[in-house]
């Protein structure tokens, strides 16, 4: 048997009301209002496809982080590297090691699904445990509808042969140069064409051609189907292609729509992870993904998917909100407008990429030192041990503080020193059990921090080198949330 | 077992420049202003020093790097020149150099200067540079206010105190500060503020506002150094002799290892207890009759007269606003106006402190002169409370 093994998602936390979008467009965009309802999920400054990739994996990685994963596959549109494989760092950034297979997987509104079908080719091979991550934030004209269409948004999954919740049943995939949209090459922005055309000469012909031969591979009935996962922003596209296929429109997972967006190549992982979270065993999941032809894939769920543990996935995501009503505030994070940043921010952020090499497991990894001697753990791993009643040199292995829970030990909100998002929160961490970092502080508000407040650490961007094109990655500590917490205090609330 | 510093060497002359935003001058108008006023208080020409120290913090805002600055500026007549950088504790460093040149008989004549040069950045508040390859891409993004406002969270934490008294203590110290500044003609800032502007003044770094905050200013201090012998006998009288130089510096505890709350400055505490016992100090509180300390922010004024062994842990909120540390308190503080009113030039500053001890001892500080001090005491405190140098120097009156 080959299949999922786990899954896990990331949203971001902010979520841009669509209101604001449409109030600020109606001048010249009145049209716009009609797509005016909900929100869409929209990355802090410091978030993009690569950090939000990251997380999704940690909550896939959940409980099983000793596990071996002998790959990395990323499906993205909107990676931050275009010469610098992005799944490399992120397998850096996870602690995979470097004995992994790591590829990116692009240039396709299919890409999330193209790279989960590598992987479960490669365990139809006998590779067992990779890890696959869809992440895309995809960037639109200020007053295009996409922008009120999109949203920001990561899913993963492990791909193998043990442990499986959701078994493969079978797949296919058509590849048609059907071009509703493309994006060249250093252009910034997708070129779009007609809606009509888009959805009754392609969605509507390719999509059901590409899900009735999956059906057939995978030995299934129509009407065995329990959730088809398919989402498109073109009006009620979805539902004619359940109804063509003879699948009851109620068989339709959400589209996430109203909540999160459009979040492009991670959005049919994302609906097969919101599927996933609360599919019982023996329910059949379809889900297929439009972009140059489609991909179609056909799970089955088993008894195992009541044994994996919790983890944050798309409910406890969409729980972790918080609502932004300043679309200014969404311009500026995504570049849109040209802002004074202040003489501050002109600090030249050249990276040495030599030292970026030889701290790599530092840097992207938070890998500190336990001293060998003395116990104490501590961030960076040094020559000498830095309990002063040791000091013992050369005695530290490797210790990863990623995952360790702290607690805030000093703070500050500063308005002076230069944030995209001011003012700019940090202070000491302590980690439990040890060691300590002077840490920036991410996804806080305003009023909210106070000393011994529990803290995640999670992987961000840190400075952004406009000069050069590079960003540099590194961990921050974030507000810690509990999904269970937040599962029953809404069930309280109802 | 080493005997020390005290009384070795005493302080021939002294001079200090106007701080301020001084946008007419060079570093080299700074440093010869307040060299020929130093000079001039020694009595002696400049081919008679033998050695010179430097002292300048941030090297690429117009002063420069080595010891050529200085020598160019100064005309020194290619005698040894240093250049030292040790945060805001340049300045102390400068003249630990040349004192302990002096003390330890290699010459007989030495030359501190501090000189610092701010206000070519083009907006306020001390430079952003670069951190340095690695730090840069882990240490936080922070700046100096955010530093030490730190201090504020964990001081609150540890001793229960609520926000609102622990500001009305921090206003009360920036209050005083301005009151002093306002009798000093060299001083940068000479308004005196209401603990109200201080305490409705627009936010820096939660829970510093503006009042909390030093000025930022361009300046230059110096001090010829010899021994007491030598002075005498260029017919000096009332010398003042240095009594204890100290110097502690972060390893990285603070920062790395599990112990350190955030409240206090580990550094300050070793280099004071240190400095005490160098002077022969035994109860600090009542033998230290004028402190200047490095009040970057409000708050660490606070914290640090707890970590200089002269307020209780714990009491300096009392002490505060007691008045004890006010221009009639029992142990005036910032008598200058401090880094607060005075300002500060960062590589200057340590030797500005210096020189006020010295007019002071000497009887000579005009509308802020204290009555009869005999013990001076500076601090500097340079870098982040998580990790930073601390200078504690103590100078006194010379029975000898």
């Amino acid at each position: 048997m080959i299949g999922l093994t786990a899954f896990g998602a990331y949203i971001p936390r902010l979520r841009l009301s669509r209101r604001s979008i449409v109030d600020a467009h109606r001048w010249n965009q009145p049209g716009l209002a009609r797509l005016g309802k909900g929100e869409r999920a929209m990355c802090n400054w410091d978030e993009d496809s690569l950090t939000m990739a990251v997380e999704a994996a940690r909550d896939c990685l959940e409980g099983m982080r000793d596990s071996a994963v002998p790959a990395v596959y990323l499906g993205s549109t909107t990676l931050p590297f275009e010469d610098r494989q992005n799944a490399g760092i992120l397998g850096a950034a996870l602690g995979l090691g470097e004995d992994v297979r790591t590829a990116d997987v692009t240039s396709s509104q299919r890409a999330g699904t193209s790279a989960l079908m590598a992987a479960l080719e490669a365990a139809r091979g006998g590779e067992g445990g990779s890890l696959v991550v869809a992440s895309d934030q995809r960037r639109t004209k200020a007053g295009a509808a996409q922008e009120l269409q999109f949203g920001d948004g990561a899913a993963a999954f492990t791909v193998g042969r043990e442990g499986v919740v959701a078994r493969l049943l079978g797949m296919h995939t058509l590849s048609v140069d059907f071009v509703d949209h493309y994006r060249g090459a250093n252009r910034e922005f997708d070129y779009n064409w007609e809606e009509r055309w888009i959805r009754d000469e392609g969605f509507l012909k390719i999509v059901p051609r590409a899900i009735s031969k999956a059906l057939a591979d995978a030995g299934v009935e129509a009407e065995r189907v329990s959730r088809l996962i398919l989402s498109s922003t073109l009006p009620r596209a979805a539902e004619k292609v359940a109804g063509s296929l003879g699948i009851p429109a109620d068989r339709l997972a959400d589209s996430l729509h109203a909540g999160v967006g459009e979040a492009g190549t991670a959005h049919p992982p994302l609906m097969l992870v919101q599927a996933l979270e609360t599919a019982g065993p023996g329910e059949v999941l379809v889900v297929a993904s439009f972009g140059q032809g489609c991909d179609v894939l056909v799970f089955e769920t088993t008894e195992a998917i009541a044994e994996l543990p919790q983890r944050r996935g798309v409910q406890g995501s969409l729980a972790r909100r918080r609502e932004e009503s300043n679309y200014n505030k969404f311009l500026a994070f995504n570049g849109l407008i040209e802002r004074e940043k202040g003489m501050r921010a002109e600090v030249d952020n050249q990276t040495a990429l030599t030292q970026l090499y030889r701290r790599r497991e530092m840097l992207l990894g938070l890998v500190g030192g336990t001293c060998d001697v003395c116990g104490t753990r501590q961030f960076p791993k040094s020559r000498v041990c830095v309990n002063p009643n040791c000091n013992a040199m050369n005695s530290q292995s490797e210790f990863r503080f990623s995952e360790v829970p702290a607690r805030i030990v000093t703070w500050s909100a500063d308005h002076l020193t230069y944030c995209p998002d001011p003012p700019l929160h940090y202070g000491m961490v302590q980690f439990d059990g040890g060691g300590r970092i002077f840490a920036n502080f991410t996804d806080v508000d305003v009023g909210s921090v106070e000393v011994g407040q529990r803290m995640r650490m999670m992987f961000r961007v840190k400075d952004y080198d406009d000069q050069r094109g590079f960003r540099r990655y590194f961990w921050k500590a974030a507000p810690e949330f509990a999904p269970q917490a937040a599962a029953s205090a809404s069930a309280a609330g109802e | 077992m080493a005997s020390g510093i005290k009384d070795k060497v005493a302080i021939l002359g002294m001079g200090c420049s106007n701080f301020g935003e001084r946008w007419d001058c060079d570093p080299e108008d700074l440093m010869v202003e307040a060299f020929e006023e130093c000079l001039g208080d020694a009595g002696i020409e400049t081919r008679q020093i033998e050695a010179a120290w430097l002292a300048t913090a941030i090297e690429e805002i117009h002063v420069g790097k080595g010891g050529l600055p200085l020598s160019f500026g100064l005309r020194l007549p290619y005698i040894p020149v240093t250049r030292v950088e040790n945060f805001c504790a340049s300045g102390s460093e400068a003249l630990r150099g040349a004192v302990y040149a002096v003390a330890s008989g290699a010459c007989d004549v030495a030359l501190a200067l501090g000189v610092e040069k701010l206000k070519d950045t083009g907006y306020g508040g001390l430079p952003q540079r670069s951190r340095g390859v690695l730090n840069s891409m882990w240490w936080a993004n922070y700046s100096a206010p955010g530093a030490f406002a730190q201090l504020a969270a964990a001081y609150r934490a540890k001793h229960g105190i609520a926000v609102d008294e622990l500001k009305r203590a921090m206003a009360h110290v920036s209050v005083k500060s301005h009151e002093n500044g306002a009798k000093n003609p060299k001083a940068h800032l000479r308004n005196r503020i209401t603990e109200e502007k201080v305490l409705d003044a627009p936010m820096v770094a939660e829970p510093l506002g503006i009042f909390d905050c030093c000025g930022v200013s361009d300046g230059a201090a110096c001090a010829i150094v010899t021994t007491p012998e030598i002075a005498k006998s260029l017919g000096k009288t009332d010398l003042v002799t240095v009594k204890a130089l100290q110097l502690s510096v972060s390893n990285g505890v603070e920062s790395g290892y599990s112990s350190w709350d955030g409240s206090h400055f580990m550094t300050a505490r070793i280099a004071s207890r240190k400095a005490y016992e160098e002077a022969g100090i035994k109860d600090p509180r009542a033998e230290i009759s004028l402190a200047e300390v490095h009040d970057c922010f409000s708050i660490t004024e606070l914290v640090t007269m707890e970590d200089l062994h002269l307020s209780p842990e714990g009491g300096g909120v009392k002490d505060v606003l007691d008045g004890f540390y006010d221009a009639d308190g029992g142990l005036p503080c910032q008598i200058d106006g401090g880094l607060k009113c005075f300002g500060h030039p960062i590589g200057a500053s340590g030797l500005r402190m210096l020189y006020e001890m010295y007019l002071q001892l000497q009887g000579r500080a005009g509308d802020r002169q204290v009555k009869d001090p005999k013990f001076g005491l500076t601090h500097n405190l340079g870098g982040a409370p998580h990790q930073n140098v601390c200078s504690v120097a103590i100078v006194g009156s010379y029975d000898g």
